[in-house]
């Protein structure tokens, strides 16, 4: 997600005495004047309102509209009630680059737990200068040096007790020039408003039913469509007959949405299909039930996920595309006083995110208006422009509340669905999935198997781990990741305890399989903290050494690591085995249980975050039920420590969740799962509550929304396996409890 | 045949389709579009309104079952202004992520206060709404505080 950050200030006055820091076309001599690469953001003050703060990032659940604005706000220096945030649509604006444009706002997807990380220097950077304005403004208009002037909640201070708020000044400061340099930020000593737990910004429109989401938006004229999509991976349209449903009242047209063209890959949509356009939703419902369609399946018409699961553990027997080397396995491996090996199972899952896909399109002659719920916005922008021509500067991209992504949005297909529709029928569209769609037509999580294999020596000291992964090729039918390795999101070449042990190896066997693969939420500590937690415990429980133990001691001194993968580049074995030991201790540890009782541990380097599981569970009619659930995190300084328990809370969920339950199947090519009563996602009666512990470490903030998944499923089975003695090895947990 | 109901206070007539769901009568004809599609077959719970009083699914309630019924939405909770006890703890314990099922959440959780003044976690576990940011352990805090806020509001 590397968004220009090629992006420029401006300040104009405001018809009502105020200030706007806005953006401008760099092409202009004001721009010019203004300092170049400084990130811009919508700021907005006028006399006796609050200041209007825009939150740049897709909302997508995990809190930015409120964490990013509190940047710019801190370093403002307001008060955080003095503030209204207000939703930034996507910008653009002409620069002079490659691509001839930038991000007007910088980066606006949400991915990878970046927001926070990426905004952290750059909104602080944009509320100091707009301060540092207010300041001059102020000492020109007393004739004082700036350096007797200070800010406090919303005012500037002279020390001989002047005061002047910031809406009285903006008029004057909007004509100052841009601190053309990064000014000096706040220590975090001086926050006020970083760093305290603060409240969801829009959180009373939420529960009064006024926020939009992007199944809500409108637009006049708009017609709704719903789409019959192949159910077949690669399948096509034999024939279709929509007689009937035209004849349904309210139906407008019916149109044929084209397969995937083989030679580009998944580019656009995913299936073939037969979309049915209508005046509302139900009719266009009625209209799709009537339609009769016969599909041809495609290449992976015989394909099950059950025989994927033998093709995947088979696979386990040869040897893979080595992804890292140190020392040299085979040979530690012969000299070896104790092997052990065990293999793992990672099922297909679905995003299912709460509000299906859709996107409402106007599409005009030389302009477009999309609104949807996205996660990647630039993506979609890129879509639009690359099936209608439209100039990227005149497609405008709303970007409402998002009810979920999970990683599900970063794709545009539904995007390119609604464009076909509207460039067929001539009128703006709004596509809506239904719950049925949207299981049955996912980028799946991938699936694979794991080999893990430890070396002993005489002294029972862990000398080698290897790690070999056989999994679906997250490269799949997309030709733009052709140049990716092929562990892309299944094997972690760098994942603890890689550098902790002396001979390592990393391997991978890409495997073939008809489903689209994305990206789901904390794709690969999601997908490999499952395998390695448990094996670290299998490995202390075969080598008779205590779990936690075990681990600490690989951990070693608290030293840095390089890390390749995303969230790098530096490993930090102290700050894990410092959530680890948290965890541990807030669970009591070693405790006596009851009968029936056993706790488990699981600790994961999360994408530049560190997060330990401890669980106390018992297994009662054959499902597990959690006594106790703690999670530790650091994600540095925590920017809001309530939305950084939140999504502790809610990652733990998801893990557990998922752990227990989910799974996607195929059988005869087609998806097995249609809605949530065959892919139960958890409800209020299984779940945990969640005792979060966030460690102040004061490092510089990683992002949150991922970091509470990966080690719940581990910590888990961890401790089911304590309890019980059984081993889990492959998920969903489901009915493997007997 | 036109069906005739009262929506969120107001009477309102339907002369459409009949069996058109409630839940798409609310979003493409009422405009109210803070109760959410999520299923469409009554499982989620992201639909939830109150037809005369009790929680209801209305992806599953056809229009032509509503003659002579009261029907409230979340956007005719509040008593103007004045948010409803549950919609307040929502904003006090910080409940929504994505926010998307909060509303058939906050109405099935409404009707619970209405039968079980003071819930327990047997009691609040009987609601089968699906959140999946997973916000069911501020879900249960929020409805103990909003059974507190109703009992302080009654004395």
């Amino acid at each position: 997600m590397n968004l220009s950050r090629r992006t420029f200030l401006q300040v104009t006055a405001t018809a009502v005495g105020g200030l706007t820091m806005s953006a401008c076309s760099p092409r202009s001599a004001t721009a010019l004047a203004a300092s170049e690469n400084t990130p811009w953001v919508f700021v907005r003050i006028e006399p006796g309102k609050p200041v209007v703060i825009g939150a740049r990032g897709a909302e997508i659940g995990q809190g930015v509209k409120t964490s990013l604005p509190m940047l710019i706000a801190e370093e403002l220096d307001l008060l955080w009630n003095q503030v209204k945030v207000e939703q930034l649509p996507y910008g653009l604006i002409a620069a002079d680059n490659e691509q001839g444009i930038a991000g007007k706002y910088g980066g606006q997807g949400a991915g990878g737990s970046t927001n926070i990380p990426d905004g952290w220097t750059e909104l602080r950077q944009v509320g100091a200068k707009l301060r540092h304005m207010l300041i001059e403004a102020a000492a020109r208009r007393w004739q004082l040096e700036t350096s007797r002037l200070t800010t406090l909640s919303g005012q500037v201070l002279s020390d001989q007790g002047r005061s002047l708020g910031y809406g009285e000044l903006a008029a004057e400061a909007a004509l100052l020039p841009i601190p053309s340099e990064d000014l000096k930020l706040k220590s975090p000593d001086q926050f006020n408003i970083i760093g305290k737990p603060t409240p969801v910004a829009d959180c009373r429109d939420i529960v009064t039913g006024q926020s939009e989401y992007g199944i809500d938006s409108d637009v006049d004229g708009a017609l709704t469509a719903v789409i019959a999509r192949c159910p077949y991976f690669e399948g096509d349209i034999a024939m279709f007959d929509d007689t009937a449903a035209r004849e349904i009242p309210g139906v407008r047209d019916v149109v044929r949405i084209p397969a995937p063209d083989p030679e580009q890959g998944l580019v656009m949509n995913l299936a073939a299909g037969v979309a049915v356009v209508a005046d509302d939703t139900w009719s266009a419902l009625k209209g799709r039930e009537a339609l009769d369609i016969a599909w041809r399946p495609g290449p992976w018409a015989n394909d099950s996920t059950d025989a994927f699961a033998s093709v995947a553990y088979k696979a386990l027997d040869g040897n893979g595309e080595i992804a890292r080397e140190d020392g040299n396995f085979d040979r530690a491996k012969e000299s070896a006083a104790q092997t052990i090996t065990a293999d793992y199972f990672n099922p297909f899952l679905a995003h299912c995110t709460m509000e299906p896909q859709n996107a409402l399109i106007d599409l005009r002659e030389d302009s477009a208006l999309l609104i949807g719920s996205l996660q990647s916005p630039g993506g979609a922008s890129r879509m639009i422009n690359a099936m209608t021509g439209i100039d990227r500067l005149n497609i405008s991209i709303r970007m409402p509340r998002v009810g979920g992504g999970f990683g599900r949005r970063l794709e545009n297909d539904f995007v390119a669905e609604a464009v076909h529709i509207a460039q067929a029928v001539g009128k703006p569209i709004k596509l809506v999935w239904m719950r049925e769609d949207d299981m049955q037509h996912d980028w799946y999580r991938p699936s694979g198997a794991h080999r893990l294999t430890a070396i002993l020596d005489d002294q029972n000291q862990l000398t080698g781990w290897s790690h070999r992964c056989a999994a679906s090729d997250r490269r799949f039918r997309l030709p733009a990741r052709a140049g990716s390795p092929s562990w892309l999101a299944c094997l972690d070449p760098d994942a603890f305890p890689a550098g902790c042990v002396d001979n390592y190896r990393a391997e991978h066997t890409p495997l073939d399989f008809g489903l689209a693969r994305g990206w789901w939420r904390g794709p690969l500590p999601t997908f490999v903290a499952f395998p390695i937690e448990s094996f670290i415990d299998e490995v202390a429980l075969a080598s008779g050494q205590d779990p936690l133990e075990l681990r600490l001691n690989l951990l070693g001194e608290p030293r840095e690591l390089s890390y390749d993968g995303h969230g790098g580049p530096i490993f930090h074995t102290g700050r894990l085995a410092d959530v680890l030991k948290k965890a541990a201790q807030e669970i009591g540890y070693g405790r006596t249980l009851a009968d029936g009782h056993g706790i488990g541990l699981a600790a994961h380097f999360v994408f530049g975050g560190y997060t330990a599981h401890a669980m106390e569970v018992s297994v009662q009619n054959g499902r597990p039920v959690i006594h106790r659930c703690v999670c530790v995190v650091d994600v540095g300084l925590a920017v809001n420590p309530l939305g950084v328990e939140a999504q502790m809370m809610s990652g733990t969920i998801d893990g557990l969740s998922t752990a227990m339950n989910l799974e996607i199947t195929v059988k005869d090519g087609r998806i097995e799962q249609t809605n949530f009563p065959n892919y139960p996602v958890m409800r209020m009666a299984q779940a945990p509550d969640v005792e979060v512990h966030i460690l102040d470490t004061g490092f510089t903030p990683s992002g949150a929304g991922e970091m509470g998944i990966p080690t719940a499923a581990p910590a888990l089975t961890n401790a089911i396996f304590a309890a019980t003695g059984q081993r889990i090895r492959r998920l969903p947990i489901a009915r493997q409890l007997g | 045949m036109t069906v005739r109901f009262r929506l969120n206070g107001s009477p309102v007539a339907f002369d459409g389709a009949g069996d058109m769901p409630l839940l798409w009568y609310l979003r493409d004809h009422a405009k109210l579009t803070g109760t959410k599609f999520g299923c469409g077959i009554a499982s989620c719970g992201a639909c939830t309104v109150h037809v005369d009083g009790r929680a209801t699914r209305s992806c599953q309630a056809p229009v032509a079952s509503l003659e002579g019924r009261s029907v409230t939405t979340i956007e005719g909770l509040a008593d103007g202004d004045t948010l409803d006890a549950v919609q307040q703890a929502w904003i006090d314990e910080d409940v929504p992520q994505c926010g998307y099922c909060q509303a058939g959440q906050i109405m099935a959780a409404s009707e619970l206060l209405q039968r079980v003044t003071d819930p327990d976690d047997d009691d609040i576990a009987a609601i089968t709404n699906i959140c999946r940011c997973g916000t069911y352990p501020r879900i249960r805090k929020a409805i103990k505080r909003a059974a507190l806020l109703r009992k302080a509001a009654a004395s």
